[in-house]
């Protein structure tokens, strides 16, 4: 590298002093965002009062099937025998039948607990959050099954894609430490596992 | 069967009247008889707050490792082998997500939201790198973002841009960057998320479009070298300007270049600068009428992108979610559309009266006219500012790498004869065989 006369010292002088102006900006910005407010940590959920079960958590996470799952408040539940999250709006029989389910993918499971009690479970695994059995719980039923992002299986993006395509504005970041929400009256319970 | 019919109109019945009466429709069970437990409630923590901590660890040690190789080694080989180890981590392993490049949209949105909280792991994210860059030049680039890791390991055959087109194209990362802010700013989508060509990739899964715009970069990238990061990346704008402050940088030679040429071609991604004879008074002359008519025409393109840019308000703004559904709600109520859509279902469910919502939307679109103002001065100011930028003529005696635009993957060393005589001088240095 040559030096020249007059010509470099002062393009390094320019740039001591861009490099200084840029530091500042770094330091201020980053500095402010310090003192303003810091979070921790924030996942997504989404909100089951303003959740509308339009299908969209199903087709459009970024996670094939969804990171959003069918929940099941079990202390809510009124474990009828004509369960309108389970079947069909006009059920041939009260069986387990295929045909008698309104879920697509069967992920629910009904066991017989005591007459007249049946008892419902998610099998997540095979659910796709499409919210059709929520959709069917809150219009006839208690509403115990709710519609979450499962944090064993979110990625976390920065936009969440379901957030980006939710019609009813249900999705927004929670603190990590209380990364769901609960329906209203309803606290998780502790039973056997 | 008739009874099951029957059945279900009573339930229909007790529904619609014990929702009228707001109480528990079906009270939960006692299980008197069976004394059966309720099986206990399943709520999956997410990851520890500690993975997010490691990979800002990762990331210093990174962007240290990749200063000292490209900088200090001199070494392409070991910058490649670092640069696969990061698309290995941040790519595949943390599947590229939070990015220096996106967290712009995050830091964005803590300066304009103030009920948003930006995230310390994020915040560090977006400023080490920048930090980085002001001292040592794009070394982060080089080896450590992932995004440009997936394009470098298929530069087969790169083809020299014209250097027009390639200013010309540099300019969509200015508009690019500009809009992304104006989006975030405003509430309405992270774009540099959603049109992240490659992070589809990094998760083995995505839309058809981002793996088809995902494909395209990767097949563009085996003849025009990282196109992402030279005509695309927003961030790449702020560490280009970093890095032409910058301390320290790539040189091509480590000592006195000897303008035998060599280097002209080693760059894939056309940062190579010739020397610049010193101009002649005549041009001279002419080039400071030239740029005193561009400094003139600046304003004047700032002005006329601020007016121009306020047509850009309505269309921008029916990307946000509330001014979509309230047009939506409009026009349903004033009978120029028939059905309804999810968002106006969704809406007319929550109860929030039509006013209320056309406020707010009325709120959102006044800032997106003003988004959309400073969008057209920002893309105004950015196209004055090229044609300054390269109106001025700066001497340069040597083959030198541009201090924005070069990327640090240390590919030209191999082509200085200067270099390879040094490697020689050092027979005891750690400095591994090149290609």
């Amino acid at each position: 590298m040559q030096e020249e006369k007059g010509g470099i010292p002062r393009r390094e002088f320019f740039r001591a002093g861009l490099r200084g102006v840029a530091l500042a900006a770094i330091a201020g910005g980053g500095g402010y965002l310090v003192t303003r407010r810091i979070a921790a940590r924030q996942v997504w959920q989404l909100d089951p009062e303003k959740c509308t079960q339009c299908g969209k958590c199903a087709t459009n996470c970024v996670l094939k099937p969804s990171a959003v799952k069918c929940v099941h408040a079990f202390a809510m539940c009124g474990y009828c025998e004509l369960c309108t999250g389970y079947f069909e709006p006009e059920p041939n029989e009260l069986t387990t039948a295929a045909e008698n389910q309104l879920c697509p993918v069967a992920a629910i499971r009904r066991t017989y607990v005591e007459d007249p009690y049946f008892e419902y479970e998610i099998d997540e695994a095979l659910c796709i959050g499409c919210g059709k059995c929520v959709e069917g719980c809150r219009a006839f039923g208690n509403g115990s099954l709710f519609l979450q992002v499962r944090h064993d299986r979110c990625l976390n993006c920065n936009e969440c894609a379901i957030a980006a395509a939710c019609p009813a504005d249900a999705f927004r970041r929670v603190p990590a430490e209380r990364a769901y929400l609960y329906r209203p009256g309803y606290s998780p319970v502790r039973g056997k596992s | 069967m008739r009874s099951r019919i029957h059945t279900l109109t009573f339930l229909v019945l007790l529904a619609a009247w014990s929702a009228a009466w707001g109480v528990e429709r079906f009270p939960p069970p006692e299980f008197t008889e069976t004394g059966h437990q309720l099986p206990q409630d399943q709520y999956p923590r997410p990851a520890a707050a500690v993975t997010q901590y490691v990979d800002v660890v990762v990331l210093f040690v990174s962007l240290v490792l990749a200063t000292f190789l490209a900088l200090k080694l001199r070494s392409r080989n070991w910058v490649f082998a670092l640069m696969i180890a990061c698309l290995v981590y941040f790519g595949f392993w943390r599947q590229g997500c939070v990015c220096p490049i996106g967290a712009i949209q995050n830091i964005t949105v803590a300066f304009f939201d103030g009920a948003y909280s930006v995230p310390l792991p994020v915040l560090a994210f977006f400023l080490l790198p920048l930090v980085f860059t002001l001292f040592f030049g794009r070394s982060f680039c080089a080896a450590v973002c992932p995004l440009g890791a997936i394009q470098d390991v298929v530069v087969v055959y790169p083809v020299r841009v014209p250097a027009w087109l390639s200013h010309a194209l540099r300019l969509l990362a200015y508009a690019y960057l500009g809009g992304a802010v104006v989006f975030a700013a405003t509430g309405a989508a992270f774009l540099i998320c959603r049109y992240d060509p490659f992070v589809g990739f990094f998760r083995l899964s995505g839309s058809l479009g981002m793996l088809l715009f995902g494909g395209a970069m990767l097949a563009l990238g085996l003849f025009v070298g990282r196109p992402y990061c030279r005509f695309l990346c927003p961030y790449g704008v702020v560490l280009a300007w970093l890095s032409r402050a910058s301390s320290r940088r790539v040189t091509i030679t480590p000592e006195q270049c000897v303008r035998c040429r060599l280097c002209e071609d080693a760059c894939p991604f056309g940062a190579i600068q010739k020397p610049v004879e010193p101009p002649t008074p005549a041009e001279r002359a002419a080039g400071r009428r030239r740029l005193a008519w561009l400094l003139g025409l600046l304003p004047l393109l700032v002005i006329v992108g601020f007016a121009a840019g306020g047509a850009l308000g309505t269309p921008f703004s029916k990307l946000h979610i509330i001014v979509k559904t309230a047009e939506r709600v409009r026009a349903e109520e004033m009978g120029e559309v028939a059905g309804t859509t999810d968002e106006s279902d969704a809406f007319r469910e929550s109860g929030v009266p039509g006013e209320e919502l056309y406020a707010t939307a009325r709120l959102l679109r006044a800032r997106f006219a003003l988004g959309g103002q400073l969008f057209g001065a920002w893309v105004g100011l950015v196209v004055g500012g090229m044609l300054i930028y390269l109106s001025v003529r700066r001497r340069r005696e040597d083959y030198e790498a541009d201090r924005g635009t070069c990327l640090a993957c240390g590919r030209c060393y191999d082509y200085c004869p200067v270099e390879l005589r040094r490697r020689k001088a050092e027979p005891k240095s750690q400095i591994p065989d090149s290609r």
